[in-house]
């Protein structure tokens, strides 16, 4: 049980707060009522792995109050490559464990919510309903469609983020600003793109895009800069050049256009074509 | 009209390997074909058995999507750059 289930959210900062953040305190943009902004606010994280691992690193690091995780797989040993929240001793173990004891690690003061199932259209709006902030870490189509449509419909801003080989993408999402569907109207017919499984990822984009996507968080947390949103940031870690394409709420998107079909959660494995994930076995 | 394309990884393994590389066309639709003429398997790719745009790619005219421009008949001019992205669905 972490310190903060038990403090009062509405506390001024203790001394061991104000000294563990003093970095992010002294910044005017932050300030001690920006850290309190941190320790009440609370993100949801999709998937405890490459994307989801450094994020909720980073939220963890810097105080975010609560942090839910949704995962379900366990920790593989091809997952030590990137995946910064699992270490060696843990294959075999439930990534959901493994990171909440990582978390609780680097920062006792976070609560880590741990939602070990996967996010279906059965119990997404429930468990997102819960959080400020959604941030994807999916590895697939179906979890995507799902993500982008249950925060749309909670009225939640989602910060987005993928990685494929030596590529990476990020973009937030705020409803009525434009969706996954206005960017990617379709997903590909099965087999079409590739997985990080079938055709690799660089350890290292994983680390890049989700430090990006915690940045957001972070920006959306304290009302500074200029988010990510109406914009898609393209990273190309072989030439290392970070490009930027606009991105437009389409009037016709099903989701979030002038004349919306899609009003409740749907099929994704359907929609995507894909068969449905099944729970793996955890071995420790 | 000689562009600039981008393209990333997925579609780098139908065009040689490249990232990069300099191509014609006066519209998009065109530049399409002159990309398939010299690297057999590119239009598959970005285009559909009745010849549209893939709604799982999207085609950028510098900064814009083509999309909301002219789809395939968007004009091109010399010194603008075409990037071919398709969806990433990794975060594992």
């Amino acid at each position: 049980m972490s310190d903060a289930a038990t403090t009062p959210r509405s506390e001024a900062l203790t001394p061991d707060e104000v000294m563990r953040y003093s970095r992010h305190i002294i910044m005017p943009q932050v300030g001690p009522q920006g850290q309190r902004k941190l320790r009440n606010a609370k993100v949801l994280v999709i998937g405890a792995g490459g994307l989801g691992g450094p994020v909720a690193l980073y939220l963890a690091l810097a105080g975010v109050g609560k942090i839910g995780l949704v995962e379900f797989d366990v920790v593989d040993l091809s997952n030590l490559q990137r995946q910064v929240l699992h270490q060696t001793a843990d294959v075999g173990k439930p990534k959901i464990v493994s990171a909440e004891e990582k978390l609780n690690a680097y920062n006792p003061h976070v609560q880590v919510v741990k939602h070990h199932t996967p996010i279906t259209s059965d119990n997404a709006m429930e468990i997102i309903g819960d959080y400020d902030i959604v941030v994807n870490g999916a590895d697939n189509f179906a979890t995507r469609y799902l993500v982008n449509d249950a925060c749309y419909l909670a009225g939640k801003t989602l910060v987005d983020g993928a990685i494929l080989l030596f590529d990476g993408q990020a973009t937030v999402y705020k409803p009525g600003s434009g969706c996954y569907r206005c960017l990617y109207p379709d997903p590909p017919p099965p087999g079409l793109v590739p997985s990080c499984a079938e055709a690799g990822v660089l350890g290292a984009i994983t680390g890049i895009v989700g430090s990006i996507q915690a940045t957001e968080v972070f920006k959306q947390i304290l009302d500074i800069g200029n988010p990510l949103v109406n914009r898609l940031l393209l990273v190309d870690a072989l030439t290392m050049e970070f490009r930027t394409m606009k991105l437009r709420r389409d009037p016709s998107c099903p989701l979030c256009g002038d004349n919306p079909t899609v009003t409740e959660l749907i099929d994704y494995d359907a929609f995507c074509g894909s068969p449905p994930l099944e729970m793996p076995a955890a071995t420790a | 009209m000689a562009v600039t394309v981008h393209v990333t990884s997925v579609i780098q393994q139908v065009v040689n390997g490249q990232r990069e590389f300099t191509a014609d066309g006066s519209t998009v639709g065109e530049l399409i074909d002159r990309i398939e003429d010299n690297y057999p398997g590119f239009a598959s790719r970005v285009v559909d058995e009745n010849g549209d745009l893939r709604r799982f790619v999207n085609i950028y005219l510098n900064d814009e999507d083509v999309r909301y421009l002219g789809g395939k008949d968007t004009a091109l001019k010399d010194g603008d750059t075409v990037s071919f992205l398709p969806a990433l669905a990794g975060g594992l």
